[in-house]
């Protein structure tokens, strides 16, 4: 990729040809605001917010604006300022107020946004229209949408559409009741989303938010426990139960991406029906007993049947030193080869 | 994937996952991508938007489809037809890679000449696909560089699967598509680790390592390395071990994590077998269908419960990590395993850590012999990764293939109907099929709530014609009979399969579809033809 010399705010910056002023920027430190920017997708220059000043052009929307040579670029200015203001005071009149009870709470991209450029509380109240005007969408199993804190970025539109390519969700009506909704408007559950959560991860606000949500004390990389893509996943952690799951960008094979079972199907692992102690059958039921008696009875049985009298079936879910030890121990305690595993497929 | 490694010698993905971006060609037969394995299918998806032209294979009209430039849509278990077709043209038309072939194939003239009973007559009125959408699929195929296949179940589990794997490895040799970036033959393995299972010898014919148990001087080592004599004739397969225990054979099985009584062809078979065993040990997660027919069941640790590696489908070793505590007194199975060991008196199972059992794969695993967690801490390797500098192998086959001359060896075929084809009796072709939202028997996706919300039973997929014939209507229960058995289910009317086919998924304990598939195994790979057998559907009765 051949290299180019712009500068932004004075600063002298090399960047790589065929990014954008907004990319440049926030790569080197820049912060310049933006919402509906979303470095996996295509720009598509809505929300306005990230206006600079280009010598020579005047305002910019930065996220659209590929980096030139030579260019000079300004992110600070009165009129920028007057621009910007005037578009999250947009946002800002239309969004659900509060804040507190919001999953979203400081992550949300509109308080950093709003953070950033300052805004005027009583000004605001003053032009606020009444709040819940759209139902809550809660029938998905995992997640909730909520109209009244979208900002209509259309990050979740644009995912749903170039990266999971089903197209679930579209912009719908005009004007101030433009909304992102299903098609025929009904809900999540009913129409033909598959549920990757992939639109939800990257939804700037709380508009589109997990159920349950629950922030994890530490998260734990590993991988996904389902199907041979091996999904690299974190999972989150708290006291001693998995609270959530995120995609690992750095994982070559599903960079951040996850499917639905991937990305919510964890709630076996803390399942109340988990077997919790060894169990021995007498007289055709099951009984509790210690880990010592089970190992004890399991190995004084299998003493009986070494050779051709003994098989084992390993599993594809056990992970590779459990496979090893498995066929180690079929072949040197038990003097067989008969091992196989149910998945060949 | 015993067919695979015939030809090549190996019988893994030949490339990588992100590669498939970078085909000019996609040839997906055989696989439901973006609902067996969806992360795979935004790749797919991403080169289709890319530019690459994608061309699906499938009995099914599968969500794929939507993105293929090309579909065809061939009768279930005729897929060696449709390929030895597709290699008929190729020659006819003189678009084999002539350079390719001479400089690293071997066996060209055998297999052309088993091209001859091809002609495109029969392989129209054999798969159901007319001669234009043949032809201008091979084109696109062969002329557009790198071409990637990707195949998966829909491929494997035939009575024939074997042959249906060398078709495809006959097909990327005859058009120089292996070895290089963007091309090759990808199995796309189901479990999240079959691959490892398979690498790590838990087969009944190899040890670790594809080394095979017969041979001599690989038997000498291990014996050396393990401390122990060793038996010198492979062991009984899946389904001929439930064989032998009917014949009273076998009278003691060791079963881990897996629940045959739900995900084996022919699932009433396996129930009475579990019944005959004087001794059965079942380690799992939860009392699945299968631990019930346990004498002892022993409480494992789930995979967020414990460290170790899994092996992906592109052959990448990564890591799983141990992020709670194991669940009440339930315990790793290496350490169950170990504990079993040591109790009756053996040696060599002293671990105390995962990562020591990894010191040892690879001492004794060429492929893995540079694989060590220190190394994983940075991310996965793919194997061959065969010194501790070795970067490991995104592309099998660059340069020669693992085979006894160094050549990949094309394989003459001929086409074999499925073992069950419908008759008046059983007039319904019946395949089967995943649903995105669980996996496999469901013991662990059947656990979470929110996915059974998505989907909580069973499905009789029908096409419009034959649901007509029958006069059933969508959401309706009916029974599904084949010779072994029957089931109940609820009929989905949809017109993804042809008329005349019929699809079930196994994920579901209330319906074991299972009960109904064909134990008809493929000679070499010993895989049962769960993909085709014939039923018949009639209406529940009153
Ligand atoms: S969850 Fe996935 S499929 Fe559903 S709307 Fe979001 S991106 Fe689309
Ligand atoms: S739901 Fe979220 S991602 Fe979608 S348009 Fe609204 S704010 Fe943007
Ligand atoms: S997240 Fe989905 S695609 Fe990825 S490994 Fe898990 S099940 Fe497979
Ligand atoms: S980030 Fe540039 S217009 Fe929204």
């Amino acid at each position: 990729m051949d290299k180019i010399s712009l500068t932004i705010d004075g600063q002298e910056i090399i960047a790589n040809n065929g990014t954008t002023i907004l990319e440049t920027a926030l790569e080197n430190g820049i912060y310049i605001p933006h919402l509906c920017h979303h470095p996996d997708l295509e720009p598509v220059g809505v929300c306005r917010l990230c206006m600079v000043e280009i010598k020579g052009r005047g305002l910019t929307i930065s996220c659209k604006a590929p980096v030139e040579e030579g260019m000079v670029a300004r992110t600070e200015s009165n009129e920028i300022n007057k621009a910007r203001r005037m578009a999250v005071e947009l946002l800002i009149v239309n969004h659900h107020a509060d804040c507190l009870s919001c999953a979203k709470n400081t992550q949300c991209k509109l308080q950093e946004v709003a953070n950033y450029i300052g805004i005027e509380e009583k000004r605001l109240q003053r032009l606020r229209k009444p709040t819940g005007q759209f139902a809550i969408d809660t029938s998905n199993p995992f997640f909730d949408r909520d109209p009244n804190r979208c900002v209509l970025c259309g990050i979740c539109v644009r995912t749903c559409e170039e990266i999971q390519g089903v197209s679930a969700i579209d912009f719908a009506f005009r004007g101030y009741g433009t909304t992102v909704s299903t098609f025929g408007n009904k809900p999540l559950l009913e129409s033909r989303c598959e549920s990757c959560g992939e639109c939800v991860v990257r939804c700037p606000v709380g508009a589109l938010i997990p159920k349950n949500v629950q922030q994890p004390s530490r998260e734990v990389k590993s991988i996904c426990p389902y199907c041979g893509c091996g999904c690299g996943i974190y999972l989150g952690v708290r006291g001693s139960t998995i609270v959530n799951l995120r995609g690992d960008p750095d994982n070559p094979v599903n960079r951040g991406s996850l499917c639905v079972k991937g990305r919510f199907g964890y709630e076996f692992i803390n399942h109340p029906e988990r077997l919790t102690r060894p169990l021995i059958k007498r007289n055709g039921k099951f009984v509790e007993v210690a880990w010592d008696e089970a190992l004890n009875f399991v190995a004084k049985r299998l003493a009986d049947y070494k050779g051709g009298h003994f098989a084992f079936i390993a599993s594809a879910k056990c992970t590779n030193e459990e496979n090893y030890l498995f066929q180690k121990f079929t072949r040197t305690v038990m003097g067989t080869n008969n091992i196989d595993h149910c998945a060949r497929l | 994937m015993a067919g695979l490694a015939t030809a090549f010698g190996s019988g893994a993905m030949t490339n990588s996952i992100n590669e498939i971006s970078d085909a000019a060609c996609i040839f997906a037969i055989g696989t439901n991508t973006t609902v067996a394995h969806p992360i795979i299918g935004l790749q797919i998806k991403k080169a289709v938007q890319n530019g690459a032209k994608l061309i699906v294979a499938n009995p099914g009209k599968i969500d794929l489809c939507r993105f293929a430039g090309l579909f065809l849509q061939h009768r279930p278990g005729t897929d060696v037809a449709l390929l030895m077709g597709m290699m008929r043209v190729i020659v006819d038309e003189g678009l084999s890679d002539l350079s390719f072939i001479e400089k690293r194939t071997e066996n060209i003239e055998d297999f052309k000449n088993s091209l001859a009973s091809f002609d495109l007559n029969f392989v129209e009125q054999t798969t159901g696909v007319s001669r234009e959408k043949i032809i201008e699929a091979v084109r696109t195929y062969a002329t557009c560089k790198p071409a990637i296949v990707l195949y998966s179940m829909g491929i494997t589990q035939h009575s024939h699967g074997t042959d249906n794997v060398l078709a495809i490895s006959n097909l990327a040799l005859l058009t120089g598509n292996i070895g290089k970036r963007g091309a090759g033959v990808n199995p796309l393995r189901g479990q999240n680790n079959v691959q490892g299972a398979c690498d790590m010898g838990a087969l009944p014919n190899v040890y670790p390592g594809y080394q095979r148990v017969e041979d001599p001087e690989v038997r000498r080592r291990f014996e050396a390395a393990w401390n122990s004599s060793l038996n010198d004739s492979p062991g009984l397969t899946l389904t001929e071990i439930f064989n032998a225990i009917d014949e009273g054979k076998i009278k003691a099985l060791h079963l881990v994590g897996e629940n045959p009584v739900l995900s084996d062809a022919n699932a009433k078979h396996v129930e009475e077998s579990l019944k005959r065993l004087e001794f059965l040990v079942v380690q799992d997660i939860f009392l699945s269908e299968t631990a019930r027919f346990a004498d002892v069941i022993l409480p494992a640790a789930s995979f967020a419960e414990k460290d170790g590696t899994f092996t992906n489908t592109e052959r990448r070793v990564q890591r799983i990590r141990k992020a709670i505590e194991p669940i009440g007194e339930a315990k790793p199975d290496w350490w169950i395993q170990c504990q079993i060991a040591k109790k009756l008196g053996r040696q060599g199972f002293d671990f105390s850590h995962p990562m020591e059992i990894m010191e040892e794969i690879a001492s004794l695993t060429p492929n893995y012999k540079g694989i060590s967690y220190e190394r994983l801490e940075n991310g996965g390797l793919q194997w061959p990764c065969v010194t501790r500098e070795h970067p490991g192998t995104p592309i099998l086959h660059t340069e020669r293939f693992p085979t006894k001359t160094g050549r990949g060896k094309f394989m003459p075929l001929r086409y074999k109907p499925a073992a069950e084809i419908p008759d008046d009796e059983y007039p319904l072709l019946l395949t089967t099929d995943r649903s995105l939202y669980h996996y496999h028997t469901g013991t662990m996706t059947r656990k979470v709530d929110g996915l059974n919300v998505l989907r909580n039973h069973e499905l009789v997929e029908i096409n419009q014609k034959d649901a007509t014939a029958l006069g059933i209507t969508d959401g309706e229960v009916v029974r599904v009979i084949s010779r072994r058995g029957e089931v109940t289910a609820k009929v989905k009317v949809r017109d993804v399969f042809s008329s005349g086919v019929v699809s079930m998924t196994f994920h579901f304990a209330e319906s074991p579809t299972n009960v109904l598939t064909s134990p008809a195994l493929d000679p070499v790979a010993k895989i049962p033809e769960t993909k085709v057998c014939a039923v018949r559907i009639e209406k529940l009765e009153g």
